[in-house]
């Protein structure tokens, strides 16, 4: 192993930021540095580099305590706003899943169905400080006598509210295409016939898990921007694939590593816990998700100089392969193509769609750079990083 | 020149007739036509953009009136809330005219009213629900 000409510690960058001489710049504006004055060089000058994302992040959801009743009740089955919430924990306590649509919604009956009310946006009006109607049934204990309980709840008033979910900041997502005759309405958005357009979802450059590819500083206790508040990684993520193929400079070319979150949903705000319909499909949960990436060494700032250019995806057809369980890669395009607005598959240019917003993405980054520079936010160490496969 | 897009409706007796037809032949005007129905009951609608001299236009708006047409303006019919829009972009994949667009680099999504044909694909195809059909509609002239 070559050795490393920069060594900082977590301690060295903490210390720089409570003495104000801390220097950040989101992972946009790293690129440029590297490039003009090389990773040592550029690894010696800047400690921190914050990324962001922000889109639908199904696996989302929060643990709601919502405080005793008089007569006391344990849940067996819970309501916020229509909404189910999984009861089956002890007697005051739920979890409401982000794709959990309204009880009396028509779903795909008359297909596409517009799932304009789920847990996603119980989940927002939770944070937006409005009032949710809570109902309760139970079958009644001699220590839990009370059968049901309705009223308002406001976050404000209940004992806990925590976000926490199981997979979110995808390393890297899929392109969607329809080689169908029919218009697909899913998870990846509106896909018209024959590839008539290409959907992506991925702030690439910006992303998280891009621009540190290895997971060589997320771990069990890295704070990070959730949801407009501090929240932390606490796990990898379900379904975290290292192991899949990468790029010669290590950057994977399908999904791969996510992020299991955590964070107090009472510190959130509603800008960045997003309730979202998706047509044909169901709801879900649009998130704000921001790492600062600590400039360790050179080695990890060369990855946070990655650019659009050096990272790609594989186009998959949403209309037959994937519903089938097939995932045979139509081509390999790269983030720079597909926020060009077209790329080329087999000679047809095909107008591309994204899901996942830029605007925002930058906003987390600019955002937590903020929080950085004026000293509120410290890097927390982890107690152990991510399986790197 | 004037142009605008126009909401045309006709009523079941005037279907038959050829209007838009008139409209350039006898107004000198130029048409596209962007959506175009037959109801059940046998009345038609149709947006179209309208284009050409001001006095022609307004000549030609007045013919389609005289021939029992409903006129409407189309360009206030949708409209987005700008406060829920957070720039994802998936509107895009179903606006026909390009009105909903991405702005390079910035990323940052534009609606275009004056593009907008009123298709109202972009309101359930908008996943937090900015883009709004508005009931200001007003009649035109």
């Amino acid at each position: 192993m070559r050795k490393l000409k920069v060594q900082k510690s977590y301690r060295d960058i903490n210390d720089k930021i409570k003495s104000g001489d801390v220097v950040v710049v989101t992972a946009e504006e790293i690129i440029d540095i590297v490039k003009e004055e090389g990773p040592v060089e550029a690894a010696r000058r800047v400690d921190v580099v914050t990324t962001g994302t922000f889109a639908p992040m199904c696996s989302s959801g929060a643990f709601i305590n919502f405080g005793h009743a008089t007569p006391t009740i344990k849940a067996s089955k819970v309501w916020l706003n229509k909404v189910p919430a999984y009861a089956g924990i002890a007697a005051v306590d739920c979890y409401i899943g982000a794709t959990e649509p309204c009880e009396d919604d028509p779903l795909n009956k008359v297909h596409p169905g517009t799932f304009n009310y789920g847990g996603g946006h119980v989940i927002q009006d939770l944070v937006a400080g409005k009032k949710v109607h809570l109902k309760v049934t139970a079958y009644g204990t001699d220590c839990y006598p009370n059968r049901m309980i309705e009223k308002e709840i406001a976050i404000r008033s209940i004992p806990n509210a925590v976000l926490c979910s199981p997979r979110n900041g995808y390393q890297n997502y899929n392109c969607a295409v329809n080689l169908t005759n029919k218009t697909k309405y899913t998870y990846m958005g509106i896909l018209k016939p024959k590839a008539g357009n290409a959907n992506y979802c991925s702030a690439g450059q910006l992303s998280p898990l891009f621009n540190d590819p290895y997971y060589k500083t997320i771990g069990l206790g890295t704070r990070i921007f959730l949801g407009g508040g501090v929240g932390y990684v606490t796990w990898a993520g379900t379904q975290h694939n290292p192991s899949v193929k990468r790029s010669p400079a290590g950057f994977p070319l399908r999904p791969a590593g996510t992020l299991w979150t955590m964070g107090n949903l009472k510190e959130m705000h509603p800008d960045w816990l997003v309730g979202v319909s998706i047509l044909g499909y169901g709801c879900s949960l649009a998130v704000g998700l921001g790492v600062p990436i600590p400039i360790l060494n050179e080695e990890i700032v060369q990855y946070t100089a990655v650019t659009d250019e050096e990272l790609y995806t594989q186009v998959i057809d949403y209309g037959n392969d994937y519903p089938n369980g097939v995932s045979k890669s139509l081509g390999e395009v790269s983030y720079a193509e597909l926020k060009s607005g077209f790329i080329t598959l087999k000679d047809k240019t095909i107008r591309t769609v994204p899901l996942s917003s830029i605007v925002k993405a930058r906003k987390v980054a600019e955002t937590l750079k903020d929080w950085i520079l004026k000293g509120e936010f410290t890097l927390g160490e982890p107690q152990f990083t991510l399986p790197a496969g | 020149m004037d142009s605008k897009i126009l909401i045309l409706r006709f009523p079941k007796t005037e279907v038959q007739k050829p209007v838009v037809c008139n409209l350039a032949r006898k107004y000198d005007l130029t048409f596209n036509i962007l959506n175009a129905t037959i109801f059940p009951r046998e009345e038609g609608l149709m947006v179209l953009e309208l284009s050409g001299p001001r006095k022609k236009f307004k000549e030609g708006v007045l013919y389609l009136k005289d021939q029992g047409v409903n006129v409407k303006t189309a360009s206030q019919d949708i409209k987005r809330i700008d406060k829920k829009c957070t720039h994802c972009g998936a509107c895009t994949a179903v606006c026909p005219t390009g009105a909903l667009y991405i702005q390079r680099p910035e990323m940052v999504v534009i609606f275009d009213q004056k593009k907008c044909s009123i298709c109202e694909l972009c309101i359930f195809a908008c996943p937090t629900r900015a883009m709004k059909i508005s009931p200001s509609a007003h009649t035109f002239f």
